[in-house]
């Protein structure tokens, strides 16, 4: 009985999670399949749920219309950028509050938190006005800076919890054997971080990736990511569904795949700590 | 050479005083044990000697040398930490041989150093394992070969046995022991145990509160203790004290007894006579608790069995040359 009892209710669980994840993932799967329906069909009322006309046209016309591969780049550079710079500025950040801690680092942390819990509208203008006067509007540059400086406060706060577990023996015994703290970082500390060092990599540039609010002020052709691309379908002539969702569906394709492949890494560095 | 001289060696942080100023001689290849309570300030001194904490003030000297502003590497040290603070990244043979590839050592001389060592230690089908894939002794066994290879001037050794079981812990106490004089190096270990402090010293250094407060070898401590702590620190199961008119008896205010210095006989005469409140009988010793009355309880070692049992009524006659005597500030009467 008991035995029966617990296949049933590990059945129902399942179906259970099945269903919370279909669930989750539902929009996502809408939105993929509306890029292959007509414009039409795409609002049509009962939608079609798999029985439609397929069709590629959406795609034809977005990459007729804007160029997929000039905003993928621009995303590529400017996530892959801000989270390089971000990362090379808070490892040693995170390493110094980490290893010798000071009786202001708690406030220094709670301060660089604190500046996330400001909305970015508040500052918007301001930023604007200094991005125009220094010409950083619509560059490459001005964005990578400005998501770095977001992103930033998470990035350090990140690693210090990392650092934190790694036991200070370690480092002591490096120092013994003669490691100079350069070389302590690169192959003791680095290594045993890797984990914690590559879900902070992976966290930031998919934050950095699906930035929409900086990236729409303070970019318009040349430097717009896909975030911007996406936008465009949303415009004052109407929305245009099918292609909004083929727009869609390319500009997140790659960080999709990404997430796909490093997940057991993201899970394990979001976990790290929690279990010894 | 590995002669370490400590003069005048203070430690503080902020207000509090851990070390208040040590003075010590360390003889090259000697075998020095660090032995207290815990928070007697032996890990930190060792820390001192390392390199891992800088010095308040006072002088270490290294093959007379002063190194108080010498980094811990160039000290010419190795270190066995508590936790062995293994590298768990790096293969066993990645483990023992960073030091040397710090130094900048070719790669077939690291390999040669590190198989040797691993040689030594029964590693040698380890090398190319990582630390999670080792049982704790292995481990133990990793992080000495990491300080036996770089052929230091001395071993600090920081409560390196705390983590193994005891059966474990007696194989390596032999071990450590038995490759140090093999080596002839000088080391100095901590500990808390004083039975490790006894069985692998040459010589021991007793820290109460951040004092030295006896250094010799280890049957000068026992037989000759300087005060009431190293007297009550060492040996096991501990010296018995008395206090009042039978110590007054002896020109002393207190008086200690070692448990095996106290001869039994059944019965209740004399002055130190009392009831067995326990005995407990391990085969090669017996141990007796007796409840001596005025004298409070004293403990009993009789080498081999005796019958006796709870209850019954002994007499105790300490053996007269072995009776420490000590004044009323703690320190020991000589004769």
């Amino acid at each position: 009985m008991a035995r029966m009892a617990t296949t049933r209710r590990v059945a129902v669980s399942t179906i259970g999670a099945w269903l919370a994840g279909f669930l989750i993932f539902f929009p996502i799967l809408w939105m993929v399949l509306a890029s292959f329906k007509t414009e039409l069909e795409a609002f049509a009322i009962p939608p079609s749920f798999l029985f439609f006309h397929w069709t590629l046209e959406n795609y034809a016309t977005v990459q007729e219309r804007s160029d997929y591969l000039h905003h993928a780049m621009n995303s590529i550079i400017i996530a892959g950028g801000s989270t390089l710079i971000a990362l090379l500025i808070a490892i040693p950040a995170a390493w110094s509050m980490a290893f010798s801690p000071t009786k202001r680092t708690k406030d220094i942390l709670l301060w660089m938190l604190s500046t996330k819990m400001m909305p970015p509208v508040g500052v918007l203008v301001p930023i604007y006005l200094i991005y125009k006067t220094f010409g950083l509007l619509d560059s490459r540059i001005g964005l990578v800076f400005i998501l770095c400086l977001g992103n930033l406060p998470i990035v350090i706060w990140m690693l210090f919890t990392y650092f934190k577990e790694i036991p200070r023996d370690i480092l002591e015994a490096a120092r013994m054997d003669g490691a100079t703290i350069g070389r302590e970082l690169v192959y003791v500390l680095t290594p045993m971080a890797i984990p914690g060092l590559a879900s902070t990599m992976l966290l930031n540039l998919i934050l950095a990736w699906n930035e929409a609010f900086w990236t729409l002020n303070l970019s318009t052709l040349h430097a717009a990511p896909l975030t911007t691309f996406i936008a465009s379908y949303s415009s004052p002539e109407g929305l245009f569904w099918a292609k909004l969702s083929a727009a869609s569906t390319l500009a997140i394709a790659p960080i999709l795949v990404l997430g796909w492949f490093s997940q057991k890494q993201l899970v394990r560095g979001l976990t790290f700590g929690a279990v010894k | 050479m590995g002669q370490i001289t400590l003069q005048g060696v203070q430690k503080a942080f902020g207000p509090v005083h851990i070390i208040k100023g040590a003075d010590l001689d360390i003889a090259d290849g000697s075998f020095v044990v660090f032995v207290g309570p815990s928070g007697c300030g032996k890990t930190t001194l060792l820390r001192l000697i390392a390199g891992l904490e800088d010095v308040t003030d006072g002088r270490i000297l290294i093959d007379g040398k002063n190194v108080v502003a010498v980094p811990p590497a160039k000290r010419g040290l190795s270190m066995v930490f508590q936790s062995y603070a293994l590298y768990p990244h790096m293969s066993v043979r990645g483990n023992i041989g960073f030091g040397l590839k710090m130094a900048g050592l070719a790669k077939d001389e690291i390999n040669s150093k590190v198989e040797a060592a691993a040689a030594t230690l029964n590693l040698t089908p380890y090398l190319d394992r990582k630390p999670r894939e080792l049982s704790g002794g292995q481990r133990q066994r990793v992080a000495i070969g990491r300080a036996i290879v770089r052929e230091p001037k001395a071993f600090l050794f920081d409560e390196p046995l705390s983590n193994l079981d005891a059966a474990l812990r007696v194989q390596m106490r032999l071990e450590v022991t038995r490759l140090q004089k093999q080596l002839g190096t000088t080391a100095i270990y901590v500990t808390h145990d004083q039975v490790e402090a006894m069985t692998m010293a040459d010589k021991i250094v007793v820290l109460n509160g951040g004092k030295i407060e006896q250094y010799g070898s280890p049957l000068e401590l026992y037989e000759r203790p300087n005060n009431l702590f190293v007297a009550g620190f060492i040996g096991s199961p501990k010296m018995n004290f008395v206090t009042g008119e039978q110590a007054a008896q002896q020109g002393a205010v207190t008086i200690g007894v070692r448990p095996e210095h106290l001869k039994i006989e059944r019965g209740g005469a004399g002055g130190w006579s009392g009831t067995i409140s326990v005995a407990e009988h391990l085969g090669s010793d017996t141990f007796l608790y007796v409840d001596a009355g005025p004298l409070g309880m004293l403990t009993v070692r009789y080498i081999g069995e005796l019958s006796l049992s709870a209850g019954d009524r002994v007499s105790l006659t300490p053996e007269p040359n072995r009776v420490h005597r000590f004044d009323g500030s703690g320190n020991a009467i000589r004769a």
